[in-house]
């Protein structure tokens, strides 16, 4: 089952060794889940800790030419974020727009003193890679880091894990981010993730993610988790995932991301506007956007996944809209899925009817998150 | 018992046939978080969905193996799908069909011939 055309992380070993069954994943063969299998790995992940290789991810610093403000000021002609302010040490999500509005990627982005360092999607990062160098070529040099792995360890058991190599970690705060030197060579940690869950980043040098992987694993809380349930556990947390959920035609409006877009950022703001898609965007955050992103639960305990047309009525009625990502979540204990539908449609409580096999099932809209989020903030 | 290509067991009770998925197939599944079963006394062809599996991954059919009535379902799995990962060739069968002639389980595989199969 390997495929020489795939990229390999440098835990590919340790993966063969644990058991992982590996797919092939944005040009990379990664461990969708390990023998203990996506259920109990999501269970794991949200009572104790679960250790996640990413190292699919892009790492990309930007490191200015001149002066940081100049880079910061270019950046936020790129994202309709604030990256002016953000203070060193912290760390910040962002989303690269096109002109028409939509999403070119999420990504997060954080103040390393005479850098920014970013994390971008896996599917994303040459686009991205390209995208930056076109817009920050006065004022950035753009280097993808090609040289670190990327690990994830989330859940509540997390901190204590990681305090244990990295005594620094227990101090910070959500999104904090942090370089130590230890053992394991330069780490650069935030304190973030995808699951829901407190947790860490970690970017750790090659040679030594083999070795710091093992360390964690040696715990009895640390178990090592596959993107099955890295899936379940972030649709479970409400959260987006590019080219489902989010994509260049959907705006961060109509996506639900608008707290992502600072005040001053906004009409009215000091900085307001001078991003891709401004228009489309400020418009939408004064009038409400057409359509949302929103939770759905199907009754019953069929799954409703991706692609599921949404209707308004149980027979006759319209097609409304779509499930954008699905399945079942293993802490809720049912099915669940997020989709777009009209704003007329999008109040939590409204009954609609997901078609599933030729039938028309009912399925309620509800708030975001499925399962509460455990952020130290 | 006999296979199939399509990774179900049969196993003759009687008059009827009792049909599962193999434990190979539910290794492959993943956690199964779903079962549809078929509704009883349906008169069903070989090669027909008959049922549903959603596992945490993906949705698969179950196919009718031999023309047939259903006649009887688990209705276990419908309230404890897990059950066809904990004991997949056992508890976890999922239907029972009622067919003319026995003898066309003949053409299906000996346990050997399936694990050859499987390779």
């Amino acid at each position: 089952m390997t495929d020489d055309s795939l990229n390999r992380t440098p835990l590919h070993a340790l993966h063969l060794e644990l058991g992982a069954k590996l797919v092939p994943f944005a040009g990379y063969t990664m461990p969708v889940q390990y023998p203990m299998g996506v259920l109990k790995e999501h269970l794991h992940t949200r009572a104790r800790a679960g250790l996640f290789d990413v190292s699919h991810m892009g790492q990309v610093i930007l490191r200015p030419l001149g002066d940081r403000e100049a880079l910061d000021a270019g950046l936020e002609r790129l994202m309709p974020v604030a990256v002016v302010g953000l203070a060193e040490g912290r760390q910040r999500y962002g989303l690269l727009t096109n002109d028409a509005g939509g999403v070119l990627d999420d990504l997060m982005f954080a103040n390393r003193g005479d850098h920014i360092l970013m994390v971008v999607n896996a599917a994303r990062k040459f686009e991205d890679i390209a995208h930056l160098r076109a817009h920050l070529a006065d004022v950035a040099e753009v280097v993808p880091v090609t040289d670190r792995a990327l690990l994830a360890l989330q859940g509540p058991a997390a901190e204590a894990a990681l305090a244990r190599l990295v005594p620094d970690v227990a101090a910070m705060r959500f999104m904090d981010v942090i370089s130590v030197t230890a053992v394991f060579g330069e780490l650069w940690i935030s304190r973030s993730g995808y699951t829901g869950e407190d947790g860490f980043e970690i970017s750790v040098p090659d040679p030594q993610a083999e070795g710091f992987s093992r360390a964690l694993l040696a715990m009895d809380t640390v178990a090592p988790i596959g993107l099955g349930a890295r899936d379940s556990l972030r649709l479970e947390a409400g959260l987006c995932l590019y080219g489902h959920d989010i994509d260049e035609g959907t705006s961060p409006v109509t996506a639900g991301l608008t707290w992502a877009i600072q005040k001053v950022r906004r009409s009215g703001g000091a900085r307001a506007g001078g991003f891709p898609g401004a228009a489309r965007i400020l418009e939408e955050l004064e009038t409400g956007p057409l359509t949302h992103r929103v939770g759905l639960r199907p009754e019953g305990r069929a799954p409703m996944r991706e692609g599921i047309v949404l209707w308004d009525a149980p027979e006759g009625g319209s097609a409304i809209g779509k499930v954008t990502s699905g399945g079942f979540g293993p802490s809720v204990e049912a099915p669940i899925a997020m989709g777009y539908v009209p704003a007329a449609s999008a109040q939590t409580g409204t009954r609609l009817w997901g078609e599933l096999r030729g039938k028309r099932l009912p399925v309620t809209v509800c708030a975001l998150p499925f399962h509460p989020t455990n952020y130290k903030r | 018992m006999k296979y199939t290509e399509e990774h179900e067991w049969l196993r003759v009770e009687g008059d009827v046939v009792v049909v599962g998925i193999t434990d190979h197939a539910a290794e492959q599944l993943g956690d199964v978080v779903f079962v549809e079963l078929p509704e009883v006394e349906a008169m069903v062809a070989k090669g027909d969905e008959v049922c549903v599996i959603e596992s945490v991954k993906a949705a698969s059919d179950i196919l009718a193996p031999v023309d047939g009535e259903i006649v009887e379902v688990n209705e276990a799995l419908s309230d404890t799908p897990g059950l066809v990962n904990e004991d997949p060739q056992g508890d976890a069968w999922f239907f029972k069909m009622k067919i003319d002639d026995l003898s066309v389980l003949d053409d299906f595989m000996t346990e050997d011939e399936y694990k050859e199969f499987l390779g």
